[in-house]
């Protein structure tokens, strides 16, 4: 969807300001609860595992692997290739793989964070190693 | 307490129309509420419980003003909206509130035009920023499930092709089913692409209509002239990403409703004649029935494989009236046409080139969302008394 399209700004909001704060300055951010350590995204201010509220913003180190992935043919605005990628962190998160040959995209193949320009804040991708 | 045996079927009623661009949305739940009730022999003057979702123009006040329903008389309503599956949660309300004393016919409507115009917006959740920009659409989200069922367990394309082999050579006796043609396994591998590894023939319809079914009182049904079908066994479930942690997208919500509907109705899936599979999409069907225990987890490709699907044929006769795949999806919502079978194949009323001999019971289970992201669902288990 990257390339094809212009990108809708992220409205934010209280709760994920920082994210897109720190995603201007080309930093990915996950959640990591403090009272349980798990990390988690999208970021929330509970912890969807144990209902803390002590979570903290982490860096993420923007590397991943790609868990799955589907091919979108019929599009009005050319094929892409949705996903779930899971950090090198550990939590899994839905993106699209971009800047590379659609068609030889892997299950297991390792990917890093790209970040694509709105009017607002940037909005994270993922690009093959 | 249970509703195990405490609330009948007693009317159901399939809209014919697969396009209907000459009718509103609100006039096709009109239709279909009035066929439910001639159906099970009752008025529209005896509902005092109403149900439906998120495809109802408005919601439950206009739908309840615009149908004229008693409004000194009503006194339940359920707005439960889990996209193609929420009937089949309503049919579980509806047994629960049954049960309560809370009501005793009640009325549940689903109808909508997706094929004659575009269908409203959903309202987004909180992952709206982290997610909306990538494009997750029915098709590529099952696919993504389909991917890695393919990765972790080797099922094929082949083995998909006979889910959507199977709906057809039931659809040629339904006389308004969309596609009535008779498909091989090659003819859906040659089918376009449409979102890797799902071809266009691995897909549901899209179709314009609706359904309708009356949920009663034990006592009420027994004075009905309709053969007797009652719900045993109910249960719902809702699976999502969850925070990313341990992500496995090749199974569904349905490894939590199914055994809880099959320990209240006391049976097993040996003792299944006859299943209602959501089939928004081939891979649904298949990991659906994994899920519910007919086979082992990455086994429902041999499963569905060699026709064991085809009334007659298999192991197991599914979505005899061709299911989402061939007959009808009205609105994108699977879930009521789903029942609607599985009580015409206890009523006996099937037709007869797909009609299960003696079948006294019947599952009928659906997903509704998307599979790959979030999604609830729903299993029913249904007996003709």
């Amino acid at each position: 969807m990257a390339d094809a399209k212009k990108l809708n700004a992220p409205v934010t909001n209280p709760e994920t300001a920082p994210f897109w704060e720190a995603a201007k300055a080309g930093k990915f951010m996950i959640k990591r609860c403090t009272s349980c350590n798990e990390p988690h995204y999208f970021p929330r201010s509970v912890c969807p595992f144990c209902f803390s509220d002590k979570t903290v913003w982490e860096e993420s180190s923007g590397e991943a692997t790609i868990y799955t992935y589907s091919l979108m043919r019929k599009s009005p605005t050319g094929p892409y290739a949705i996903a779930y990628v899971t950090l090198k962190e550990g939590p899994s998160l839905q993106t699209n793989i971009v800047d590379c040959d659609l068609e030889k995209i892997k299950i297991g193949q390792k990917v890093k964070v790209v970040w694509k320009p709105t009017d607002g804040a940037p909005l994270p991708f993922f690009t093959p190693v | 307490m249970t509703i195990k045996g405490k609330a009948y079927i007693a009317g159901i009623y399939e809209h014919p129309t697969r396009h209907a661009p000459d009718k509103s949305t609100a006039q096709l739940h009109a239709e279909v509420a009035k066929g439910a009730l001639e159906d099970a022999g009752l008025t529209r003057a005896d509902v005092d419980g109403y149900f439906c979702a998120g495809d109802a123009p408005g919601g439950l006040w206009p739908m309840v003003d615009y149908l004229g329903l008693n409004t000194g008389k009503l006194r339940h309503v359920d707005s439960t909206e889990t996209g193609g599956c929420s009937y089949l949660i309503h049919l579980g309300h509806a047994a629960e509130a049954i049960a309560a004393g809370k009501c005793s016919v009640a009325l549940v409507t689903l109808a909508g035009k997706p094929r004659t115009g575009p269908m409203p917006a959903r309202a987004s959740g909180a992952e709206a920023d982290f997610e909306s920009a990538y494009g997750a659409t029915t098709h590529n989200a099952y696919g993504m499930c389909a991917m890695r069922h393919m990765h972790d367990y080797g099922t094929t394309s082949e083995q998909l092709a006979w889910i959507k082999v199977a709906a057809s050579h039931h659809a040629q006796y339904n006389p308004h089913a969309m596609l009535k043609e008779v498909v091989t396994v090659e003819d859906v591998l040659n089918s376009p692409m449409i979102s890797d590894p799902l071809h266009r023939m691995d897909c549901c319809v899209v179709t314009d209509g609706g359904g309708a079914m009356i949920v009663t009182t034990p006592e009420i049904a027994k004075s009905l002239k309709k053969p007797q079908v009652r719900l045993i066994g109910h249960g719902e479930a809702m699976k999502g990403p969850r925070g990313g942690k341990d992500l496995d997208l090749t199974y569904s919500a349905g490894v939590w409703s199914g055994p809880r509907a099959f320990e209240e109705a006391g049976v097993t899936q040996k003792d299944i004649k006859y299943a209602s599979i959501y089939d928004s999409f081939t891979i649904t069907v298949l990991m659906q029935l994994e899920d519910l225990g007919f086979c082992k987890k990455g086994e429902g490709g041999k499963f569905v494989a060699d026709g064991n699907l085809i009334s007659g044929v298999g192991k197991l006769p599914f979505n005899t009236d061709g299911g989402g795949l061939c007959s009808n999806h009205p609105v994108n919502r699977g879930g009521m046409t789903k029942i609607l079978e599985a009580v015409r194949q206890l009523r006996g009323e099937a037709h007869p080139k797909v009609q299960v001999p003696n079948c006294d019971l019947a599952i009928a289970h659906g997903t509704g969302g998307l599979l790959g992201v979030r999604h609830a669902a729903s299993t029913c288990i249904l007996e003709r008394v």
